[in-house]
């Protein structure tokens, strides 16, 4: 495995060397592919992406496997991560009724993105896969996919138009500026930002952890060592940020589906 | 934007552009993530999440009639104590009337049997007395018809005579002042 197909950078560049501050950049997000499997070629997002639903699948296996009545210690956790799911977003969003069969999916989503995003500060992998546009945008086309045949379902034709445009009597002559308005937020503004929103958090996160990264081995060379020290303490703290960052974006994407799913069902508002 | 995606995809690998395989392949490890949990794991727990809150249900209610038969027994035990308080309060009571009946009676009793010691103590008395008085008249009335007979000489020997004269004598003794024969008589 070259250091081209996991590493970010050059490992021999350093300051005084006269060798140029490698920047990160979108090159960061280009992985050579490790290997081929049945005409696919296989590259380190892929992989991780592979790994985040091994994991996931793993962790809830082993917690709700053999789910007991008295729970053991991943049992407990893993019901408070789905309690928290279930309870704090879904049935908040969805009422119980409505939303008890959307708890799978939401529930799933959270703890897959999470895990996806957890890779970035997890060694050798340090990679978030939802810094890739591809993964985000295919969990986004999915909840797209089931809110607004949803709401054709739920409300008919021409009321799953009212439902989408905003249709209300009342605003008058707006109205025709508002509907069209409502339809290009909803129908295709919404999942784009759906998916960016997630994508671009975990882009951005990984390039600042680039950044110090990066830094802090190129400053490490003379009087840079002070500059390196610096840096590394900023890899610390931003590190612990993007933990913080990574798991609220799973967060608010899964806020997000519910929500998008709870308009889907709303009455003409 | 498109101009961007081409911007980019001229210089590297565009990040913004989704690549088919890397769409395909995270939603389909997506997927298996949602069948896994959704078909197989979920219905499990939730079954052992419904068994759970009807067991704590359960243990509530036992608790609850826990509870409730403590209560009843705390209260039985009140009631028991106040009756036996009530139970104690009238045998006090009924033990003070009963004793103050029995010094009573016995005062009674006490008082009798010191008035029957007495009147027998004044009947003693009256009829030594009377004994006493008896004698005294035979013997002052026999020493009176000795001294009678020596003086008169007379023989007064005749039973039924002396008896009279005794009499007499005594009759006309008693019907002169009573006091002083009395007095005599005590002294």
């Amino acid at each position: 495995m070259s250091a081209d197909q996991m590493l970010a950078f050059e490992t021999d560049c350093h300051i005084f060397d006269g060798c140029g501050f490698p920047t990160p950049g979108l090159h960061s997000f280009v992985f050579e592919p490790l290997f081929t499997v049945g005409g696919i070629e296989v590259n380190k997002p892929m992989l991780l992406a592979v790994l985040s639903s091994v994991v996931v699948i793993v962790f809830l296996w082993a917690a709700f496997g053999r789910a007991k009545l008295v729970p053991g210690k991943l049992q407990m956790v893993g019901e408070a991560g789905y309690d928290f799911i279930r309870k704090g977003i879904v049935y908040e969003a969805l009422g119980k009724k409505e939303g008890e069969k959307y708890v799978p999916l939401m529930v799933s989503l959270f703890f897959f993105i999470w895990m996806m995003n957890l890779w970035s500060i997890i060694p050798v992998a340090q990679f978030p896969v939802t810094s890739i546009i591809a993964y985000p945008a295919g969990l986004a086309l999915l909840v797209y996919l089931i809110w607004v045949p949803l709401t054709f379902k739920r409300h008919g034709f021409i009321g799953g138009i009212k439902n989408i445009t905003g249709y209300n009597k009342d605003l008058g002559w707006v109205l025709p500026l508002v509907m069209v308005l409502e339809l290009f937020s909803n129908l295709l503004i919404r999942p784009f930002t759906h998916a960016v929103r997630l994508f671009a958090n975990m882009f951005a996160g990984h390039v600042l952890l680039l950044i110090f990264t990066i830094a802090s081995w190129y400053l490490l060379n003379g009087i840079g060592i002070a500059y390196a020290g610096v840096s590394f303490v900023m890899v610390i703290l931003l590190t612990a940020f993007e933990m913080f960052i990574q798991a609220l974006q799973a967060y608010v994407f899964v806020l997000l589906a519910c929500s998008y799913i709870q308009g889907a069902l709303a009455e003409h508002h | 934007m498109i101009a961007l995606v081409q911007l980019a995809s001229e210089e590297t690998e565009p990040a913004f552009l989704p690549p088919l395989p890397e769409l395909v392949i995270g939603t389909l490890a997506f997927l298996l993530v949602v069948l896994y949990l959704g078909k197989k794991l979920l219905p499990n727990l939730n079954k052992v999440l419904d068994e759970r809150r009807v067991a704590i249900e359960g243990g509530l209610e036992k608790a609850k009639a826990a509870q409730d038969e403590a209560q009843q027994v705390l209260d039985d035990y009140r009631a028991q104590l106040a009756e036996a308080r009530n139970e104690a309060a009238r045998l006090r009571q009924d033990a003070q009337e009963h004793g103050a009946a029995m010094v009573a009676e016995m005062r009674t009793e006490g008082e009798r049997q010191r008035d029957e010691i007495v009147a027998a103590g004044r009947a003693q008395v009256e009829a030594d007395r009377q004994t006493a008085a008896a004698s005294l008249r035979q013997d002052v009335g026999k020493l009176a018809i000795d001294l009678a007979d020596r003086i008169v000489g007379e023989s007064m020997k005749d039973a039924a005579r002396q008896e009279r004269t005794i009499d007499r004598f005594l009759d006309a003794l008693e019907a002169k002042p009573a006091d002083t024969t009395k007095a005599e008589v005590t002294r």
